[in-house]
């Protein structure tokens, strides 16, 4: 992605206090900074941790309702979570290219790192549904004889689409989807990553989607475009 | 699909059907998309795929929404009075 020319200066001005310019030259000396030798590189990366941890307490504060964390253990998790990102975002200094600020950058690893943290946390104690009994929010159309027809009709379809994809499919979409399960938790307990297991998702949705398209159900699909973030 | 509940579980199930950037590229590309959309550029065009991948995993939506609140207190804060 090759950022020049996609923000112009006159639309990133408006909201970038200190400007496209400025902003090139504050990354520049961020880099200049960390690449250095000695006290020079050694204050950099005090400054940079204390950058990750005002992040990392931030994600941490906004999560706080998912765990049982108190200020102390929350704390703790969020210095943790930006000694990790501070390994990390030095590990890949050189992958930096400059298309967004460097503080922007180096943010998102303490955000990472810390909502997956979190989302552990949450989760540490909890069994990790998979099975297909928990399609309670799918019920037998038969269940609900009050639903509008082309429900029934939908969500038939769907039950059968859903028991048509290959077991693995089957259990990470039914977790992920239905039951809710954070990827990242349900990656470290099958052994595997957040990429593979969104592909994973990806491809079964995929499947889902032509299943219902197979019996002229194209109309959920127009559904999902009201979904908000 | 009346019951919202159920709309949003199937919402969920069956995904969007745009094309969307992996996980992996959502990650690398999600600073530059979050300071493009705060500076009101079009970020949605510079990263295709992007809008709907944030659609569709919700671990990546929560997490660019985090940056995006952050950086936009952050930006706030250096705004004169």
């Amino acid at each position: 992605m090759n950022p020049a020319g996609v923000a112009g200066p006159a639309t990133v001005a408006c909201r970038r206090p200190p400007g496209e310019d400025a902003a090139r030259a504050e990354s520049d000396a961020w880099l200049t900074a960390l690449r250095a030798r000695g006290e020079e590189r050694e204050l950099a990366i005090v400054r940079l941790h204390a950058l990750l941890l005002r992040a990392a307490r931030f994600e941490a504060n906004r999560r706080r309702a998912t765990t049982r964390l108190g200020g102390a253990e929350l704390d703790h998790l969020a210095v943790q979570a930006a000694d990790d990102a501070l390994l990390a975002v030095l590990a890949r200094l050189d992958t930096f290219r400059g298309a967004s600020r460097f503080t922007t950058w180096a943010y998102k690893f303490a955000i990472y790192q810390t909502a997956v943290a979190m989302r552990r946390r949450a989760w540490q104690d909890r069994e990790v549904p998979l099975a297909p009994e928990s399609w309670a929010l799918l019920p037998d159309p038969g269940e609900q004889p009050q639903q509008h027809a082309e429900d029934v009709e939908v969500l038939a379809a769907v039950r059968r689409g859903i028991a048509a994809l290959t077991p693995h499919q089957r259990d990470v979409l039914v977790a992920l989807a239905v039951n809710e399960v954070p990827i990242d938790v349900l990656a470290d307990r099958l052994g595997t990553t957040r990429g593979a297991l969104y592909k994973t998702l990806h491809d079964a949705r995929r499947k889902l989607r032509g299943h219902l398209a197979a019996q002229g159900l194209g109309a959920p699909a127009t559904t999902l475009t009201e979904e908000t973030r | 699909m009346k019951d919202p509940r159920r709309a949003a579980a199937l919402r969920r199930l069956l995904g969007p059907a745009e094309p969307e950037v992996t996980c992996e590229v959502c990650f690398e590309e999600l600073d530059f998309y979050v300071d493009l959309e705060i500076a009101g550029a079009d970020a949605d065009g510079s990263v295709p795929g992007m809008a709907a991948h944030l659609r569709g995993c919700p671990a990546c939506s929560e997490e660019h929404a985090s940056l995006t609140a952050l950086v936009t207190e952050l930006t706030r804060s250096y705004l004169p009075e």
